[in-house]
């Protein structure tokens, strides 16, 4: 758990302070991915780094299971919070292993376990660690690079993982597949996240919370749909975007809006899992649609079907979520209503 | 040419003096220069002084600059050894600031944010990756060490350049040109060594791992 409790930042540039971060309080909750996201300039870089105290704050305090960092010795705190940047910052002399095991290293694990944690890290990131533990990281794509960053970061199973636009820098397809994983190794590891982006989308994909920022400071704290359905001033709209339909579809999932399977439909054609979301189901369709039949099975983790969607009532929630623009106020239930 | 093959026994022996003079320097330069770069990294208004008064330093015509030294110490190797000391700093100190200063930000940065100690940021990044290029300062300063060390046979500091000077005064065009093609070849063979050197290093820099 992290609190932030009234965190300021200023900088003195010309002689004139001014202010980085404004009186920002945050609470962060365990196992919980908030996305700090704004403009630039915003502040949500600083605040993150002021957690580890790669910057240091003005006035406030920061608390980490409700122990002040600042009391805390600086080394060991940054060594008991895993750390990605964009871009990967990785180390070009060390070997892909070396790198994920570096703060093993510093804190002096014997060499053959430090081995052994890489590898299973690599694994955990879909790096088959014998093919890549012994390569360098020039030798890597940038999202291979990236993954390595993500594989560093949980070395040490910190509790805590601070994330600086870690997909900032790789091509659209590699990010959204990036951004998937980190999904799924986030069911896993269950750990506490400060995830700086400036890609809306990237938030909404990945947030539990996303913490809009502006000017040093906190524009609104929610939920992704608190966001979408109630944004808290123009700002916070005009930052989304207009295509607010458009976002809903991409964090609507297709679990939310299937229906129990009607009797009488046959078996067999296409099932979708129940996480994936509205959009996404349809770009599967579009590519599969001649395939099936009547409609789209829902189904569970393992391809159980669960629930049922005619192919009439796919259409209609993807027009109801397009159309839930600005003024109205929209939520799962009415779904139910109109189909 | 003649005078090579006639007199084998005493090209290697002034060949190693050449080299002893030469290797010294180069070693207490790099022992005073590699930490001098590394100090400037640190505290930024060393920089200027410490790369002017090197640079000065280089300037200097190198008989003048034994002529200054001699006073203090006297004639013999160890004269030519302080100077070839003084005038190899400015090429290792200047290219040990610019390596460090190349180390990309990212990867300091990862070293700040994962818990790493001012000495193990040095020792375990900074250091491993400007490596190639205070090498390449390092190979700057031999090969210039080498020539300049021939004026050194002025002094009775031995070396090549004895035969040079010998036959200067004797003109024996032979020994000139044996004590000039001799040292030509000792940079020429210092600086492939120490490129070679380079290669090996950048390729295995690695972790040591205990």
């Amino acid at each position: 758990m992290i609190t932030l409790e009234h965190v300021s930042k200023t900088f003195t540039s010309h002689g004139r302070t001014v202010p980085a971060v404004d009186d920002i309080s945050l609470e962060v909750g365990e196992g919980e991915l908030h996305v700090l996201i704004g403009p630039s300039g915003s502040g949500k870089t600083t605040t993150m780094r002021m957690i580890n105290r790669l910057e240091t704050l003005t006035t406030g305090r920061i608390l980490i299971d409700g122990r002040d960092i600042q009391t805390l010795n600086v080394v060991e705190l940054r060594r008991g919070i895993g750390y990605v940047i964009q871009q990967g910052g990785l180390f070009p002399h060390f070997t892909v292993a070396d790198n994920v095991a570096i703060v093993p290293r510093l804190l002096g694990w014997p060499r053959q376990k430090r081995r052994q944690r890489a590898e299973e890290l690599l694994a955990l990131v879909g790096l088959p660690p014998e093919q890549f533990a012994d390569r360098y990281p020039r030798e890597l794509s940038g999202g291979q690079q990236q993954r390595v960053g993500v594989a560093r970061a949980l070395a040490v199973d910190p509790p805590i993982v601070l994330m600086d636009e870690p997909f900032g820098a790789v091509d659209p397809i590699t990010r959204k597949q990036l951004q998937r994983e980190l999904r799924r190794i986030q069911e896993e590891v269950r750990k506490t996240i400060v995830f700086v982006t400036h890609d809306i989308a990237e938030a909404f994909l990945l947030g539990d919370r996303i913490v809009l920022m502006a000017e040093g400071r906190i524009v609104q704290n929610g939920a992704p749909s608190d966001l979408l359905r109630n944004p808290a001033d123009p700002f916070v709209t005009a930052f989304i975007g207009e295509d607010r339909g458009l976002r809903a579809l991409q964090f609507t999932s297709l679990g939310d809006v299937a229906q129990p399977v009607p009797p009488g439909v046959p078996p067999g054609g296409m099932v979708l899992p129940g996480t994936l979301s509205i959009l996404d189901a349809g770009r599967e369709l579009g590519i599969h649609g001649d395939a099936i039949g009547e409609g789209i099975w829902v189904g569970d983790d393992v391809g159980n079907p669960t629930g049922y969607l005619t192919y009439q009532q796919f259409a209609a929630v993807l027009g109801e979520t397009l159309a839930a623009d600005a003024e109205a106020p929209h939520d799962e239930t009415a779904h139910a209503i109109h189909l | 040419m003649r005078y090579i093959f006639d007199h084998p026994d005493r090209m290697l022996e002034l060949t190693q003096e050449h080299v002893r003079l030469v290797a010294i320097s180069i070693l207490v330069a790099m022992v005073i220069g590699i930490p001098l770069g590394i100090l400037i990294t640190r505290l930024r208004w060393l920089e200027a002084s410490v790369i002017t008064t090197t640079g000065v330093l280089y300037t200097v015509p190198s008989l003048a600059l034994f002529a200054i030294l001699m006073p203090f110490t006297g004639l013999g190797p160890t004269t030519v050894i302080v100077a070839l000391v003084l005038y190899s700093l400015l090429a290792i100190v200047r290219n040990t600031v610019a390596g460090i200063d190349d180390v990309p930000p990212a990867a300091l940065d990862a070293a700040r944010g994962m818990g790493m100690t001012g000495s193990q940021r040095l020792l375990l990044v900074e250091l491993p990756l400007a490596l190639p290029v205070i090498l390449a300062g390092v190979r700057v300063a031999t090969v210039a060490a080498v020539g300049i060390a021939t004026v050194g046979a002025l002094l009775g500091a031995g070396g090549l350049g004895r035969l040079i000077f010998e036959g200067i005064s004797r003109v024996n065009t032979d020994r000139i040109v044996a004590g000039a093609l001799g040292a030509s070849v000792l940079a020429l063979v210092a600086d492939w060594a120490l490129s070679r050197l380079g290669d090996i290093l950048r390729r295995d820099v690695r972790p040591s791992g205990r």
